[in-house]
């Protein structure tokens, strides 16, 4: 009999004010808190809010009232976390309310959902401790499955997850992976005393969270009826059928007049009609299921695009040289004991600053141009690294470029006294 | 059977002074390559020979003498703002004097198309459809409401242009932002207007420059503007954004390749501005300086307040040059590896002239994405689609 693990991620970046070469060593208001004029962070999640994360967290609480069978699992990173305090602490209760109910499990994840594990192990640990703390401190719980920044996951992954304390680790199912074997069950990360790893079944994931409105697509309409029966016919075949998506995919990628939310709604009772089905969460399904075989992957994957690697985030060398630059600075950052200085580094760690400089778009994959703020990559890379810049002065290390660059010549604008803006608003309004 | 084109020009390279006469170059060569016979007019005698071209000159006088290889006819039909008062009202006269000499040369030659280009050329075009009774392209490489920045068109000129555009069995323009410009300021059904954007000739760039431009060899970063100095091209944008990079950094150098109307007006300005030491202006440059100079620069930038298409982007790109672009420039619409910014922005432009100098990376990528880029746009694809079009209209 087939169980259904659901689980859905829910994030923000902190994303980027325009801020210009000239603004180096001016201001270090980077982001679009306010300063400028640019309030987009604030105003992304009043609207996402309203379009999403109330109406779905309502209609899930009443789905966990309405069938006690139903069950899922939520991962919230810690920079949406941050922001709902301070713009929306009424979803952040939302949130709250169904994980009151016991039947809504809260997953590991890294605080900034950052690169950090590809590129540095202590501070991928730090963020992941980080996150740990703010689920306990927000929540009243603590996290017992881990999944990593859009699903990346190798062996290490698995094997750092384990170490970290977590039993059970979400992955994707790529195919080539896989080696022809069914997601829908257990598997186990080598080793002697490997993690349990669910991997995703992005084909039927993918039905709901990109194929849903698309009326060119044979199965459109999908109703949870007709999504429901493919699940019952798995029986046999499948141990866990793991339904890994986006929050944003109902309100904001599927907007309401697709019908998503009628969709959410009739799910579970849909799946549960059939006596065999049932709901379980990540750390549930793992121990339930006996795994079936070993997963080596010592290679990347991902759930992103359709490369399901790395590439989105490191397919070119603009996004290969800003990491680089961004990840030179841990060393300085942390001795500098600035908390504001540190703060700001790892909210630059955010994967979408980095997923907004993919060219992929540029010949094909729409995906990326929906979800990036900028009109280009290149526009995207120069604004990174112009923070970057006077990140790299701020820590003390010489500056991107600084060779080419000279002081500003005392010229009428080089002449302005400096404005240091040690502590961006959102700081203060947080606080109060 | 090969189908011979009866086209109206105003000017041919060398002797040139816009764009026009590179885009009839290029599309003409290209045309000839893919077998369609050319019949080329211009006003003036030239002293042209191409091997693919039959030329054919209104004016009966022997050919002019040339100087420093640059021809100015006495007649300039794009400057800016203003050149229609007294002395320009010539260009009216001599675009009627054009369209009797199309007259005699339509009730005499054999071909099945006729194709003009911008006004100068329409009232040509139309005559020889009336005499011969075969379809006209007119193709609009600019307009009156381009040339003037939209600020007071000239009325005769703009009748011209809306009669021949009326009068032809299709338009072509160069891209579709003239072709919205044409829709709405020169009410043309939109199914009647047909987008073939230009190309960039690989061949013009056969021969490497051997002199490598002195401020490259000392290795001061080097942004160029290349292009005609008039309003239209935004040349005042170009140094007052030159000022903003130079309080940051002032090792850079700027460089105006060009000549036109407003070059007085924009060497003051640098002195103005106090950077009169940075920019440097080079006069008109043609063939293999103009080569060595798109070569050495690190950067070009073409901040265009309207343009119609801004095909010396794509000579950049194919020169492996990364391109700074204004949105407001047809070119825009085909080219993705290039930075792209409003005209007036100066903030902008200066914050990428100084993001291409300072990480390295980025110029990398902006070159070698945009020269690929760039050879994907030739002539050969524009040639194409004007085939197309022609046997479209042979048919009827």
């Amino acid at each position: 009999m087939p169980s259904v693990c659901l689980y859905f991620q829910a994030h923000q970046p902190y994303r980027l004010r325009r801020y210009r070469i000239f603004d180096l060593g001016r201001s270090h208001a980077y982001f679009a808190e306010g300063e400028g004029g640019d309030d987009t962070n604030s105003r992304v999640i009043e609207k996402v809010v309203r379009s999403c994360y109330e109406p779905v967290a309502t209609l899930l609480l009443k789905a966990l009232e309405t069938h006690p069978g139903f069950k899922l699992s939520l991962s919230i990173s810690g920079t949406l976390i941050e922001q709902l305090r301070a713009h929306a602490p009424t979803t952040l209760d939302s949130f709250r309310r169904l994980v009151r109910t016991g039947r809504v499990e809260l997953l590991a994840e890294t605080y900034y959902h950052s690169l950090a594990f590809v590129y540095s192990r202590p501070e991928f640990r730090r963020q992941v401790r980080a996150h740990h703390a703010v689920i306990r401190r927000t929540f009243g719980v603590e996290p017992r499955a881990f999944r990593n920044t859009e699903l990346i996951y190798n062996n290490d992954v698995a094997r750092e997850a384990r170490a970290l304390g977590y039993a059970a680790v979400l992955a994707e199912g790529v195919p080539s992976a896989l080696g022809g074997r069914t997601p829908d069950r257990v598997f186990a990360s080598p080793g002697p005393r490997g993690a349990r790893v669910i991997t995703r079944n992005a084909r039927l994931s993918d039905d709901i969270a990109f194929r849903f409105s698309r009326t060119d697509w044979e199965e459109h309409p999908l109703s949870a009826e007709k999504f429901a029966g493919w699940i019952t016919a798995l029986r046999g075949q499948a141990d866990v059928v793991n339904l890994f998506m986006d929050m944003e995919t109902f309100g904001e990628h599927q907007p309401a007049e697709t019908g998503i939310f009628d969709f959410l709604s009739a799910l579970p009772g849909e799946i549960l009609k059939e006596a065999g089905n049932e709901f379980l969460t990540p750390s549930e399904a793992a121990r339930r299921h006996r795994p079936v075989a070993t997963l080596d992957l010592p290679t990347y994957s991902s759930w992103a695009d359709e490369e399901r690697d790395l590439s989105a985030w490191m397919g070119n060398p603009l996004q290969e040289e800003a990491l680089r630059k961004l990840y030179a600075l841990e060393g300085p950052v942390l001795k500098s004991k600035d908390a504001d200085l540190t703060r700001d580094w790892r909210r630059l760690q955010t994967s979408d600053h980095l997923y907004y400089m993919s060219t992929k778009f540029l010949n094909d994959g729409e995906v990326h141009r929906h979800f990036t703020p900028y009109p280009s990559p290149y526009d995207a890379f120069i604004n990174f690294m112009n923070v970057v810049s006077d990140l790299q002065a701020r820590a003390g290390v010489a500056a991107e470029g600084a060779a080419a660059v000279e002081a500003p010549a005392p010229s009428r604008a080089g002449r302005k006294p400096r404005r240091v803006i040690t502590r961006p608003r959102s700081t203060a309004r947080r606080k109060a | 059977m090969a189908i011979t084109v009866l086209m109206f020009g105003w000017e041919f390279p060398p002797f040139h002074v816009g764009g026009l006469g590179v885009a009839c170059y290029g599309l003409t060569r290209a045309l000839s390559a893919a077998g369609v016979n050319v019949l080329f007019a211009l006003p003036d005698r030239l002293d042209l020979r191409l091997p693919f071209l039959t030329f054919l000159f209104a004016d009966p006088s022997p050919p002019p003498s040339t100087v420093g290889g640059e021809h100015r006819t006495a007649l300039d039909p794009y400057a800016t703002v203003g050149w229609w008062e007294a002395p320009r009202r010539d260009y009216v006269a001599s675009a009627r004097h054009y369209a009797g000499f199309a007259h005699t040369l339509a009730a005499a030659a054999h071909f099945d198309v006729i194709h003009a280009h911008d006004w100068l050329c329409f009232e040509a075009g139309l005559e020889a459809k009336r005499v011969s009774g075969k379809p006209l392209v007119v193709h609009v490489h600019a307009t009156e409401y381009d040339r003037s920045g939209g600020r007071g068109a000239n009325p005769h000129v703009f009748a011209i242009e809306k009669a021949g555009m009326e009068g032809a069995d299709v338009v072509v323009t160069v891209s579709r932002f003239t072709k919205a410009n044409i829709v709405r300021h020169y009410e043309i059904p939109p199914e009647k207007v047909r987008v073939i954007h230009n190309g960039v000739d690989l061949t013009f760039m056969g021969t490497p420059a051997r002199d490598v431009l002195r401020l490259r060899e000392s290795g001061q970063p080097i942004v160029l503007f290349a292009g005609r100095i008039t309003l239209q091209k935004g040349p005042e944008y170009f140094v007052r954004a030159a000022r903003r990079v130079l309080e940051v950094n002032s090792s850079v150098r700027f460089v105006v390749a060009g000549t036109g109307d407003m070059e007085h007006q924009m060497i003051s300005e640098a002195a103005r501005l106090g950077i009169a030491d940075r920019v440097l202006f080079t006069g008109f440059l043609s063939g293999k300086d103009l080569a060595t100079v798109y070569r050495s620069a690190d950067l070009f930038v073409m901040p265009s307040v309207s343009e119609p298409f801004g095909i010396s982007a794509l000579d950049a790109l194919a020169y492996g040059t990364p391109v700074l672009i204004s949105r407001q420039s047809g070119v825009s619409e085909v080219l993705r590896h290039v930075l792209k910014v409003d005209f007036w922005d100066l903030d902008d432009i200066a914050d990428k002239i100084l993001a291409v100098l300072r990480y390295p990376v980025l110029h990398r990528l902006l070159r070698s994405q945009g020269q690929a880029e760039s050879r994907r746009h030739t002539w050969k694809a524009s040639a194409e689609k004007c085939m197309d079009l022609y046997l479209a209209l042979q048919r009827g």
